[in-house]
C-alpha cells in the first residue's frame, strides 16, 4: 500500500473510534443506570485507545512529526475522515444504542478483515481490537432486543432511533475500503438482532454521505469545539 | 555474549518484574499478567492489556523504574502489539493471586471466545451458583457479578 494511501486509512479508522468514543463519554455520569454508565465509559475507552493507536500510525506514515495527540487536537472539521454516523447526537438512550448496534457490527467485521491484511502495523491493532468490539457489538444488540421488545414506550424509542441512524448506514460500506463485501454479513447480523427484538428494518432512504471527504454535518464542529478546547486555548499544555 | 550470560540476563530481569505490581490489581505482578513478554539482547519486551487501558503508561513507568533500581538502566523497553495479549498468558500463580484477592481468574484457554458466557465461580465461596450483573465493570478488564449462594458482589476477570 502506497504510503498516502496507508495514511488516509489509518486516519478513517482512527478518526471512526476516536469521535464514537468522545460521543460516548458524554454519557459519562449521566447513563440511566450505574451498570450502563460503565459501559458507555469502558467502551469509549477501548475506542479512545484504538483511536491512539492508528492516528499514531498514520503520523509515523507521514513523517511530519504529528502524533495522535496533534492529529486528534489540531485538526479542523474539514480534515477529519470518520464517516457521519459517529458524529451524530446521542440523542436519548435509545439513539445512542441504535448508533453503537449499527457501528460495533459493523466495526468488528472491518477489524476482523483488517487483522488479516497484509500490512503489519495495521493487522496488529486490529487484532487487538477486534476482541474489544465483539463486547460493544454484544451490549449494543443486547440493549436493541431488551428496548424493541420491552416497554410500549421504549419500543416506540428503538424505533426512533433506529429511523434517526439509519440514513447514515449507505456510508460505512462506501467501496474506499472494498467495503461492500462486508454488508452482507452485516445484513444478517442485523436482521437477526431486530428479528428477537421484535423490530423490523427501517425502511430503505437515500444515504447521507460526505464524511469520509471531510464534509460532516453540523454536529462534528461542536464535538470538536469540546474536545479540542484545552489544546487551543494552551498550545502543547500537558499535566 | 556468551548462552549463559544471556540467559542469565533474562533470569535476573523477570525476578526484579516479577516484584513489580500491576497498579490496579496489586496482587499479581506484571510478569503474572503476561505483560511481559521477552527478553531480546538489550531490549525487554513488553505487551499492552486493552488498548485504552489507562495503567498501561504507569506500568512502563513502573518497569523503568525497578530496571533503573536494579542496575538494568540499559536495557530497552519495546511495546508490542501482536501477538494481542490474551488472558491465556496470564500464570497459574498469577490465576490463584486472583482468586485469593477477591477476583475470579478467567479459565485457562478460555481467551478464545472471550464473549461466550461460560460458569463463573464465587472466589469466596466457590459456588458456581453466580450472576453477571454488568460486562463492564471498574476496569477494562474486570465484570461485575454476584454469587447467589454467599450473597457476595466480585469482579471477574474478563475472559480476553
Amino acid at each position: 500500500m502506497a504510503d498516502d494511501v496507508l495514511f488516509d486509512h489509518a486516519l478513517r479508522l482512527g478518526d471512526d473510534a476516536l469521535v464514537m468514543g468522545q460521543r460516548l463519554s458524554e454519557w459519562c455520569g449521566h447513563a440511566p443506570m450505574l451498570e450502563v454508565d460503565l459501559a458507555l465509559a469502558n467502551i469509549a475507552l477501548d475506542l479512545l485507545g484504538q483511536a491512539t493507536h492508528f492516528l499514531n500510525l498514520a503520523g509515523e506514515i507521514e513523517g511530519k512529526g504529528r502524533d495522535a495527540d496533534a492529529l486528534a487536537f489540531h485538526r479542523d472539521v474539514l480534515d477529519f475522515r470518520n464517516c457521519l454516523l459517529v458524529e451524530q447526537p446521542n440523542g436519548d438512550f435509545a439513539q445512542t444504542i441504535a448508533r453503537q448496534f449499527l457501528f460495533s457490527n459493523w466495526q468488528e467485521l472491518l477489524m476482523r478483515e483488517i487483522a488479516a491484511a497484509p500490512e503489519p502495523r495495521l493487522a496488529a491493532i486490529g487484532a487487538k481490537a477486534v476482541k474489544e468490539i465483539a463486547y460493544h457489538a454484544k451490549f449494543a444488540s443486547e440493549w436493541v432486543v431488551r428496548l424493541g421488545d420491552g416497554t410500549a414506550e421504549s419500543r416506540t424509542r428503538m424505533i426512533a432511533g433506529l429511523e434517526w441512524m439509519w440514513r447514515f448506514v449507505d456510508e460505512l460500506f462506501d467501496p474506499m475500503d472494498g467495503a461492500p463485501s462486508r454488508r452482507g454479513e452485516w445484513d444478517a447480523r442485523i436482521n437477526r438482532t431486530l428479528t428477537e427484538a421484535g423490530l423490523e428494518l427501517p425502511k430503505p432512504r437515500r444515504g447521507a454521505m460526505g464524511g469520509r471527504a471531510g464534509h460532516h454535518s453540523e454536529h462534528l464542529g461542536h464535538l470538536l469545539t469540546e474536545m479540542q478546547f484545552l489544546q487551543r486555548a494552551y498550545p502543547g499544555a500537558t499535566w | 555474549m556468551s548462552a549463559a550470560a544471556e540467559l542469565s540476563l533474562k533470569d535476573r530481569i523477570f525476578e526484579i518484574l516479577s516484584q513489580v505490581p500491576d497498579p490496579e490489581i496489586p496482587c499479581v505482578s506484571v510478569v503474572d499478567l503476561g505483560i511481559v513478554r521477552e527478553v531480546r539482547g538489550q531490549t525487554l519486551v513488553i505487551t499492552p492489556t486493552y488498548t485504552g487501558c489507562p495503567a498501561t503508561i504507569t506500568i512502563e513507568q513502573d518497569i523503568r523504574a525497578a530496571l533503573d533500581r536494579g542496575g538494568l538502566s540499559d536495557i530497552r523497553i519495546e511495546t508490542t502489539l501482536s501477538p494481542p495479549w490474551t488472558t491465556d498468558w496470564i500464570s497459574d500463580e498469577g490465576r490463584e493471586r486472583l482468586r485469593a484477592y477477591g477476583i475470579a481468574p478467567p479459565p485457562k484457554g478460555a481467551g478464545k471466545h472471550s464473549v461466550r458466557e461460560t460458569t463463573v465461580e464465587c472466589p469466596r465461596c466457590g459456588s458456581i451458583h453466580t450472576q453477571e450483573i454488568s460486562r463492564f465493570g471498574s476496569t477494562p478488564c474486570k465484570s461485575l457479578h454476584r454469587c447467589l449462594d454467599c450473597r457476595e458482589p466480585f469482579d471477574r476477570f474478563k475472559c480476553h
